[in-house]
């Protein structure tokens, strides 16, 4: 396979009033053309400033750790994402190789332009398509998103579609420019189980068709078994659990990953009642020490992950955990 | 009705007037339309359906918050028996007591000028429900404890919880007054998996200990196949089945509750691309299609579907369906 992005030893803390909190902390994955990459975790964990990086798109208060490293691999060469600076030379990746579908459901229209004018303009920026030929593109990819009667949404605002509509007019825009890598932040989540089915199809479709990549965020583990070839788990801004989805999901190893699974209702096991993962998320002021899960972690080591933090052990060529359990185990077999 | 009822609604409407433009017809959107319903004193009752297809204007109608347009919303615990559409003054004020709503947003429902002692205590002070402080202070240490909130919570301003603690904190406020009904509407959607299980089972446990009956709104199914011992499925303001939680998920019968369970993700990434696609998206209300409601999107309709409304029809143990079909599908998708 052909690698398409490296993010290493991402770190991004935030200036804020009470002081410098820890976001993402030392987070390294990769990504290969046409691969899917599920990415999950609680709320606050970090998924969409981890996301937002990639394009250099953070607010202003964000501060980059000096060793953070993410290369991403065109054809005409890598491009160190971290050294760009200008908004001309950011706009190799913004809107032009990678594309992101945002959480914010009304944050990647502008209320007061027509989806089909952003779409036009989007693409007068990042192609040397003509005005008319922008038009017909916006307007084909409206349709081949499943948008009926596409030309006259094309002239709509967003606020004028349904939910559906939306993430669909979305995905379009996002899609319109052809990019190699397509961040899908929560782009289901909002949505209805038969609307969210539908979209999940598209996607599918999508990657199939023009094989590019995708970060797919989510919260629910159900949409990631479904559209992910691969899985990162993260926890307070670091990385625990990571890799191909059907070991994550059948053989999880990092407690917090375990619990996550756990925590799911089960609709094959009505009966088995539902068991929370104890406790509640500190906050990112009271950042834990040692390994950031200790606090709610029902089988840490006394004296070690409280102090230490685990580095990853590989379980398997693909497969690797940060915990210091899974390390002993390991070292002991 | 059976006398182990606490409410039950005959034909129950719900009409919002639109302010639309000065010529044309007054439209009005059909938020509930026709509902008829049973819920047994004591159980968990499950109310799903997709965004829109009315709901929470269901259980705000319950809890005499939403206007009651046509029909009949009766409630009955055994100590004072109420029709909500018609009830006077006084007993609306008892009404109030007796029935309440846990709100879907931990983080939008609590002030945060109050602290936490104050917003569970403030449900007694407006209903004059204690006598003096001492006893207010009493039920709401009573009631915190029940919700796995100490001392030193009460003391503080709600910014200082996470997610999960707040919902704790609204449940708290809730059930102070001692209701015997509880609305929650959405109640675990804001909340992260890993702690949505722990308030999920405070619920539970809660209603088993108070013995109270709860209408638990979600758009989760799989919470609610684990937490409802009965369930109700709305599409477009209508009732379209309603069972006990097992069979209905073990044995759905009409087309739209087949579709939803069908489109659930599952875990198991061996199982992908099983979900019975539906097309399309959930009608205007303020525009509802003739016939059965959900025929713009059924893959089974005929033309009878079309032009002529479904009844809500009683077709074994306590599960009904509305579907003119639902016999022969039941049969033709059992053979295939
Ligand atoms: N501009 C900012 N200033 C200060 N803190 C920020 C800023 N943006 C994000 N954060 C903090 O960074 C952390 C990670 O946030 P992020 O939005 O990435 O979480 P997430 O995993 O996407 O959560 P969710 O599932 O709720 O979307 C949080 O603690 C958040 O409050
Ligand atoms: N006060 C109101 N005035 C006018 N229309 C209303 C009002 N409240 C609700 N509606 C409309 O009634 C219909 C049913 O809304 P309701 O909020 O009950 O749906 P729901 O099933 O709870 O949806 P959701 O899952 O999004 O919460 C919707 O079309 C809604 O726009
Ligand atoms: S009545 Fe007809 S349209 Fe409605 S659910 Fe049944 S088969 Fe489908
Ligand atoms: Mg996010
Ligand atoms: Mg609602």
């Amino acid at each position: 396979m052909t690698r398409l992005l490296d993010v290493e030893n991402l770190t991004l803390q935030f200036d804020t009033d009470e002081g410098r909190i820890t976001a993402v902390d030392d987070v390294s994955f990769s990504i290969d053309q046409g691969q899917v990459m599920g990415l999950v975790g609680e709320s606050g964990s970090g998924k969409s400033v981890t996301a937002k990086s990639l394009m250099k798109l953070n607010a202003r208060n964000a501060v980059y750790g000096p060793q953070t490293k993410i290369t991403l691999h065109l054809d005409d060469g890598p491009v160190d994402v971290m050294a760009l600076r200008s908004a001309r030379e950011m706009q190799v990746v913004r809107g032009g190789a990678i594309s992101m579908i945002f959480q914010e459901p009304m944050a990647s229209f502008a209320p007061a332009i027509t989806i089909g004018n952003q779409m036009v303009e989007q693409l007068l920026i990042h192609t040397d398509m003509s005005k008319k030929q922008a038009r017909e593109l916006s307007i084909e990819m409206l349709a081949r998103v499943g948008i009926s009667d596409a030309a006259k949404r094309f002239n709509q605002y967003a606020f004028e579609l349904s939910g559906g509509m939306r993430q669909r007019a979305m995905i379009a825009m996002a899609l319109s420019t052809r990019p190699r890598l397509l961040i899908a932040d929560e782009p289901t989540t909002a949505l209805d189980v038969t609307i969210q089915a539908q979209v999940i199809d598209l996607m599918k479709d999508l990657v199939a068709e023009f094989g590019m990549a995708i970060i797919f965020i989510t919260h629910d583990l159900g949409v990631i078994a479904q559209t992910a070839d691969t899985v990162a788990v993260m926890y307070l801004g670091r990385l625990v659990e990571q890799g191909p989805v059907r070991e994550v999901i059948r053989t999880p190893s990092h407690p917090y990953t375990r619990g996550l699974i756990a925590a799911l209702p089960d609709l094959e096991h009505l009966d088995k009642p539902l068991t929370p993962v104890p406790g509640d998320i500190p906050s990112p002021l009271e950042r834990p020490t040692g390994c950031v899960f200790h606090t709610r972690c029902s089988v840490a080591i006394d004296g070690l992950c409280q102090r230490e933090v685990p580095q990853f052990t590989q379980l398997d060529d693909h497969h690797r955990v940060a915990c210091h359990l899974a390390a002993r185990e390991r070292g002991a077999a | 009705m059976s006398d182990r009822t606490l409410i039950t609604t005959r034909n129950l409407s719900v009409h919002y007037p639109l302010r639309g433009g000065l010529i044309g017809p007054r439209q009005v959107v059909r938020a509930v339309e026709g509902v008829s319903i049973e819920i047994a004193r004591g159980s968990f009752f499950g109310l799903v359906g997709e965004s829109g297809s009315g709901k929470t204007t269901l259980g705000r109608a319950l809890l005499r918050a939403a206007p009651i347009t046509h029909g009949e919303v009766i409630y009955d615990d055994g100590e004072v028996e109420y029709d909500l559409a018609a009830i006077d003054k006084a007993a609306l004020k008892d009404y109030r007591r007796r029935a309440q709503l846990i709100f879907q947003d931990p983080y939008a429902a609590l002030s945060p000028r109050m602290t936490v002692r104050d917003i569970i205590a403030e449900p007694l002070e407006v209903m004059g429900l204690t006598k003096s402080r001492a006893e207010t202070d009493e039920r709401v240490r009573e009631i915190a404890a029940r919700c796995r909130l100490n001392l030193e919570h009460l003391r503080r301003f709600p910014h200082a919880f996470s997610g999960g603690q707040r919902q704790r904190i609204s449940i708290a406020r809730a059930l102070v007054s001692r209701p015997r009904f509880v609305v929650a509407d959405e109640a675990v959607a804001a909340l992260d998996v890993s702690i949505q299980a722990d308030v999920l089972n405070l619920l539970k446990d809660i209603q088993r200990d108070m013995g109270l009956t709860f209408l638990f709104i979600s758009h989760d199914l799989s919470v609610v196949a684990h937490v409802c011992d009965h369930v109700a499925v709305m599409y477009l303001g209508r009732l379209v089945e309603t069972a006990p939680t097992r069979q209905l998920f073990a044995r759905p019968r009409h087309p739209y509750t087949r579709a939803l369970l069908s489109a659930i993700p599952s875990l198991d990434p061996d199982e992908r691309g099983r979900a019975q696609k539906l097309e399309g998206e959930i009608p205007s209300p303020t525009n509802p299609p003739p016939g059965c409601k959900f025929q713009t999107r059924c893959p089974y309709a005929i033309d009878r579907c079309r032009k002529e409304e479904p009844e809500l029809e009683h077709i074994g143990a306590e599960h009904n369906v509305s579907c003119h079909r639902w016999r022969e599908l039941s049969e033709e998708l059992a053979m295939a």
